[in-house]
């Protein structure tokens, strides 16, 4: 067994943190405002969709340490072991001025009731770090986690745009101190497993894998927690209990993506961000998905593993990866197993994943050339909300034109992301044109039921799911003309 | 900012004066996170903190109510109930005594409080009030307006009817009529912070409540009650809030109230800050409505007469419902003359929570009503729509004939749409994309673009006549720096910062040297809430008249002491001219100070010339209007119902604008918060009564990537307020929301053209991709029937 330490040890902006008396389901917020009085950043909604509590978060990881925007209400203090927390009040200009971020704000009236405006100052300080002359497309993407009442967001796309012509990301103090706070987070990495209080106070962040996959074996009960993005809701909004709370987000073992004979292997740990490049490279239809998934701050903390292991109706990323024929990879202690991704969802909250296993690996095949893949997903509000419907789509078709092979999956219209059998039954074998297509979406009411909930009723739900086969088949004929509305293209 | 550095004594001009663009005086803060807000406070020692329990059903009485699982949870120091309310368990803010603090026998809506838990930490009493068991006898709800009578059900308060001519008769005589019933979905306000108070028990039976409140005065007076004491026992202070558009007029009395009662009782520092979900669950929003439209029309899209009836879902209790119907109903003319017309009112009683004022109170949606009945005679007569609102305008101002007289008997004197349309029109090159949509729609199958141009004349003042009175209080110190003070509230939209402006100018002394201080009702009194887009118009007006008195003083005093007619005492920037010499300000008020002159000043404003009588339906209700047009596009996916919002240009008075980089914001902000309620902002209630959309995950408010891709913010140059407001400007504050509606109207003409524009989509609202989808789906299997 690993050695073991009772506390958790951080840099809260410049200074070394060590505490002891940690509540597993403490979160950073409260901790911020409550015992370190640091009340510029805002509690707004707790659950991680306004973006009003945002900080930053460095983390040391194969690119070396990478600041990224997260939503503090629902960052539990047990994930922060070994990583750097920048809050608003760290921002600094040279001598007495604003921060360059702060001053274009100022000077392009990014503000009016200033609620929301420390969450914007620090995605946007997350962003020009990364991207010091961000596009459109590239802010709005990173402020789709931070929601402003008043301002309309134009100022605060102006002054996005004008900061760098306030400083150089690259003399900004994080830029400067980079490599002394590598070297301090490193030597925070002691390789002990972190293991605090106990009955219902009781958190533990293992030292490795291998440290988790014997921890949880021994206490099945546990609340695993990666990304915090889902669990951080069970504590802000239903006050449940979570002890034993075993934090893996950090564990390196967890954070690898790989690629071997066309198959993408994402380990259970491996954030939205993380998992961006390469599959929007690998699987270019997914790229856009996943900036739709959540807001920046959710896709910084949300594991694409927890995304599968909550077993959620309407998660966003099992629908394609089943269309793709991913499999899954379980384990429990040492013994692993591998079975289809569709089959771990059995039931409405109930998955094929026995005490004391976790989700280990999701693997993805990389569709052939020649094959066609979408994903297309349905939502009130563009950016940043829940599907109501999402369909996604495989197709090989045989050199005559016909279906040889179509995998059709859907989020939000049954209990679990369930397989569209009769209409892929329909499609099957057939010349694929649109009078096979239309004759197949009369098949919906076969493979899916759908509830009416806040987000749509059943009929809508109904009605787009089948119309989604519409717009696949357009795609697929590589039609210039526009079949879907889009953000980023001009007018 | 305000770094005392020693004025320019040989300035042309005052940093900082009116009509010169201003950052808000606080940016600095917001953006370092120095901003405090009542829950940035530091907490008096032995702060004790609010969970409330809220009911879990919709209506009934209360059989049991068993705390005694609270009372023993950890933490836990007493728990509130009605009974612990020493004085009236009421915080109606229209002195209906329909609104209790707590509920007392029996619950009428879902989420309504019953009792309020104070324990040591949030977490605490949050955790405990979740151990209540209680007990109901459940009674019918009535959740929905739409199946309702608007005569004979229920209603919360008395219904307002206008009429002018004989709108039966006119309709009846009508070569054309349509006859027809909207929906029209309410809002939540979505303030980033939520409902807050911190109230401090002082001597005898005093307290202060630290309170994000619109009304402070109102706040105070309904707290005293709440505590059985005088107003004069109870100070509110509150120095900004994160966001208030409405909701916090009078949504914030009843937390205000429960902190004080617990405070006095306790003796402690008590504090109760809102979950988001218990706030967006407990508190109300903006009306939903049901609008029935009769219109008589001719051949030609002349409006010759039209019957609406605005039936708005008013939640359990009063509230502001009757006076939020009456506007509506002072807004279904829009920017049109209707030659007979009879519009009511129906504030229905519904088992929901009690809605409230929201950022155009009613005025938006009266206008969507009107914007409807447009749409529905420009498709009777195959006309573009913005043909038939040209056809039906007031009279412009430099023209005004017959057609200049609204609904409740007000001349329209100073109408500017036509102006603004026309500019607009030509800088949107309205006539060209139009014919490029048309070509566009013809080639395309599935995504299809919809245009529209809307207009705006929204009613400024209170209807409440003794509402429209302001007051202020400014102290000029020794050294010549000044403190500002008056009786409204910042909420973001720059209020103190356009009234420091104000101030500035009237002494010609730079903006820096005016201090901005927090509202309390213990320096001005009696005050209305900041609301109604009245914050500049009112205070601006009450501080100047108080920077007048002082300055009058230091003319009579310069004037005096130096031997020079009055005349010849001119305040230049930073200085005086006092015959042929220049004294510093800062000089001058020295002397004043110590030749014994009074250098404090209580200023008061009323609004002139308006009046209304409310059982006629007449009167001047509105003190001038405000004016403004929008001109949106978008592109519609007919498989989905999805779409984006292609380019809006908005032209918009703000009269000669204070600060027109603040009112340029109120302009952006309101349009995109106009347009999120028509679109993606929907409320939906299930069966039981229970709100589902109570948080940010459900409720959708506009993203920056749901604004226009291309967007054009412009203020009028040319225009001045035709009365003489303060320094000619127009209020901003709510007049820009309703440009939202250029976006509904923009996809419900993307729908219309699925039947090539031959059938009205009548697209309600919010206009969520569903509403477009079945809109769509409307009109083909219309257009498939045979005519």
């Amino acid at each position: 067994m690993a050695e073991t330490r009772n506390q958790i040890r951080f840099i809260l902006n410049g200074s070394d943190v060590a505490l002891k008396d940690v509540a597993p389901d403490a979160t950073l917020l409260d901790w911020l405002r409550l015992n370190r009085s640091l009340r510029g950043t805002k509690e707004g909604c707790a659950e991680g969709d306004c973006g009003a509590c945002a900080v930053l978060v460095g983390k040391l990881s194969a690119e070396g340490l990478v600041y990224e925007s997260v939503n503090a209400c629902i960052r539990f203090m047990g994930s922060l072991d070994g990583t750097h927390v920048v809050t608003v009040e760290h921002l600094r200009g040279d001598g007495e001025k604003l921060h360059p971020v702060q001053q274009a704000m100022v000077d392009f009236h990014g503000s009016q009731c200033g609620f929301c405006t420390p969450g914007f100052i620090m995605s946007l300080y997350g962003l020009w770090m990364k991207t010091p002359d961000p596009s459109n497309a590239a802010i709005e993407k990173a402020l789709q986690g931070n929601l402003c009442r008043c301002t309309g967001y134009e100022a605060i796309m102006r002054a996005a745009h004008a900061i760098s012509s306030y400083g150089k990301a690259a003399k900004d103090p994080l830029a400067v101190e980079r490599d002394d706070i590598t070297a301090r987070l490193k030597a925070l990495r002691d390789g002990a497993r972190v293991e605090i209080g106990s009955g219902k106070v009781r958190l533990i962040v293992p030292a490795s894998v291998d440290d988790f996959a014997a921890l949880l074996e021994k206490e099945p009960g546990a609340t695993i927690i990666a990304g915090s993005t889902d669990v951080g809701l069970w504590v802000t909004k239903h006050m449940r209990d979570i002890s034993p709370a075993i934090f893996i987000g950090g564990l390196d073992g967890l954070r690898t993506t790989s690629e071997k004979d066309g198959v993408i292997t994402i380990s259970a740990g491996v954030t939205y961000t993380e998992a961006f490049e390469t599959l929007s490279k690998r699987i270019p239809a997914l790229g856009p998905l996943v900036d739709r998934i959540g807001g920046e701050q959710v896709r910084n903390m949300g594991t694409i593993g927890g995304n599968i292991a909550n077993g959620s109706p309407i998660g966003d990323m099992p629908p394609p990866l089943i269309a793709l024929g991913a499999q899954l990879t379980l384990r429990k202690g040492e013994a692993r197993r591998t079975i289809p991704l569709e089959t771990f969802f059995i039931a409405y909250g109930k998955q094929d994943r026995q005490p004391g296993e976790f989700v280990e690996s999701v693997h993805v095949p990389v569709p052939a050339k020649g094959t066609k893949f979408a994903v297309y997903k349905v939502t009130k509000r563009r950016d940043e909300d829940i599907t109501a419907t999402l369909g996604a789509f495989y197709l090989a078709l045989a050199k005559d034109g016909t279906v040889a092979d179509i995998r059709i999956a859907y989020g939000g219209m049954a209990a679990t992301p369930k397989r569209a059998a009769a209409v892929e039954k329909a499609l099957i074998g057939k010349v694929w044109n649109e009078a096979t297509v239309e004759a197949a979406m009369a098949q919906y009411a076969k493979d899916f039921t759908p509830l009416t909930d806040m987000r749509a009723t059943a009929e809508y739900r109904a009605l787009a799911a089948r119309n989604l086969l519409l717009r696949f088949y357009v795609e697929t004929t590589g039609t210039k003309a526009p079949f879907q509305v889009s953000r980023n293209e001009a007018a | 900012m305000n770094k005392h550095a020693t004025p320019n004594l040989k300035a042309e001009k005052i940093a900082g004066g009116v009509a010169t663009d201003q950052r808000h005086d606080s940016a600095h803060k917001h953006v370092s996170g120095a901003a405090v807000y009542i829950d940035d406070m530091p907490e008096p020692a032995g702060t004790l903190h609010i969970g409330l329990g809220l009911s879990k059903i919709a209506h009934g009485t209360l059989k049991s109510v068993d705390l005694s699982a609270v009372r023993s949870a950890p933490g836990v120091v007493d728990v509130l109930t009605h009974a612990d309310v020493p004085g009236e368990n009421d915080v109606s803010p229209s002195n209906m005594h329909d609104d209790p603090v707590l509920a007392e026998g029996k619950v009428e809506f879902y989420g309504q409080p019953i009792f309020a838990v104070v324990a040591e930490t949030r977490e605490e009493a949050r955790r405990a009030a979740r151990l209540a068991k209680i007990e109901y006898d459940e009674l019918p709800a009535v959740i929905d307006i739409w199946n309702l009578d608007t005569v004979n059900d229920k209603q919360v308060t008395t219904p307002l009817i206008l009429k002018r001519g004989d709108a039966a008769a006119a309709i009846a005589a009508a070569p054309r009529r349509i006859k027809n019933r909207m929906w029209l979905g309410g809002q939540d306000h979505f303030y980033l912070e939520g409902q807050v108070s911190l109230a401090i028990p002082g001597e005898d039976d005093e307290v202060v409540v630290y309170c994000s409140t619109q009304g402070p005065s109102e706040t105070q007076h309904l707290v005293a009650h709440a505590l059985g004491v005088p107003s004069h026992a109870v100070t509110v202070e509150v120095r900004r809030m994160g966001g208030g558009f409405g909701g916090k007029e009078t949504q914030a009395n009843q937390c205000a109230a429960i902190a004080a009662i617990a405070a006095k009782k306790l003796k402690r520092a008590v504090k109760i800050r809102l979950d988001r979900d218990e706030d967006m669950t407990a508190t109300g929003k903006r009306h939903d409505f049901a609008i029935d439209y009769e219109v008589g029309f001719d051949d030609e899209g002349n409006i010759l007469g039209v019957d609406f009836t605005y039936a708005l879902r008013c939640g359990f209790s009063a509230d502001l419902s009757g006076p939020v119907g009456d506007r509506a109903l002072f807004h279904c003319d829009n920017a049109y003359f209707y030659p007979a017309v009879h519009a009511k009112s129906a504030p229905l009683y519904t088992n929901t929570v009690s809605n409230t004022a929201f950022r155009g109170f009613g005025g938006p949606q009266g206008m969507v009503g009107a914007e409807r009945v447009i749409d529905e005679v420009a498709f009777a007569v195959g006309k573009d729509s913005l043909e038939i609102r040209k056809l039906n305008f007031y009279d412009p101002m430099e023209a005004i004939g017959e057609r200049s007289v609204t609904p409740y008997h007000q001349k329209v004197e100073d109408c500017i749409i036509q102006r603004i349309v026309a500019e607009l029109e030509e800088s949107a090159d309205y006539a060209r994309r139009r014919r490029e949509i048309g070509a566009f729609n013809n080639n395309s199958r599935f995504i299809k673009r919809g245009l529209a141009l809307t207009p705006v004349k929204f009613g400024i003042s209170f209807t409440k006549t003794e509402a429209n009175q302001a007051g202020a209080l400014v102290h000029v110190y020794a050294d010549g720096s000044v403190h500002m003070n008056h009786g409204g509230t910042e909420m973001g939209q720059g209020l103190h910062l356009k009234v420091a402006q104000v101030v500035a100018e009237e002494f010609q002394i730079d903006l820096d040297r005016v201090k901005i201080t927090a509202t309390t009702t213990a320096k001005v009194p009696n005050t209305s809430p900041t609301a109604a887009s009245s914050g500049a118009d009112l205070n601006g007006m009450a501080a100047q008249d108080a920077a007048r008195q002082i300055r009058k003083r230091l003319t009579d005093f310069a004037a005096d002491k130096y031997q020079v007619p009055h005349d010849q005492v001119v305040f230049l920037p930073n200085r005086v001219r006092i015959g042929n010499q220049e004294v510093a300000f800062n000089d001058l008020v020295k002397q004043a100070y110590v030749n014994r002159i009074q250098l404090s000043a209580a200023g008061f404003y009323k609004t002139p010339k308006i009046h209304w009588d409310r059982s006629k339906g007449r009167g001047h209700a509105f003190y001038y209007y405000a004016y403004g047009a929008a001109c949106s596009e978008v592109s519609v996916d007919t498989l989905t119902g999805e779409y984006v919002v292609e380019r809006t240009d908005i032209l918009h008075d703000a009269g000669r604008s204070l600060n027109r980089a603040i009112d340029l914001g109120q302009v952006e902000g309101g349009f995109i918060q106009g347009m999120g309620w028509l679109t993606t902002e929907e409320l939906w209630w299930d069966d039981g009564g229970r709100l589902r959309t109570h948080a940010p995950s459900t409720y959708k408010i506009p993203l920056a990537s749901d604004r226009p891709k291309i967007f054009n913010v412009k203020l009028t140059d040319w225009s001045s307020a035709y009365e003489p407001t303060i320094h000619r400007s127009k209020a901003v504050g709510e007049p820009p929301l309703p440009h939202g509606m250029s976006v509904l109207h923009a996809l419900s003409d993307a729908v219309a053209s699925v039947a090539d524009h031959e059938i009205c989509p009548r697209l309600d609202a919010p206009a969520t991709p569903e509403r477009v989808l079945m809109a769509i789906e409307w009109l083909k299997q219309e257009a498939a029937k045979p005519a």
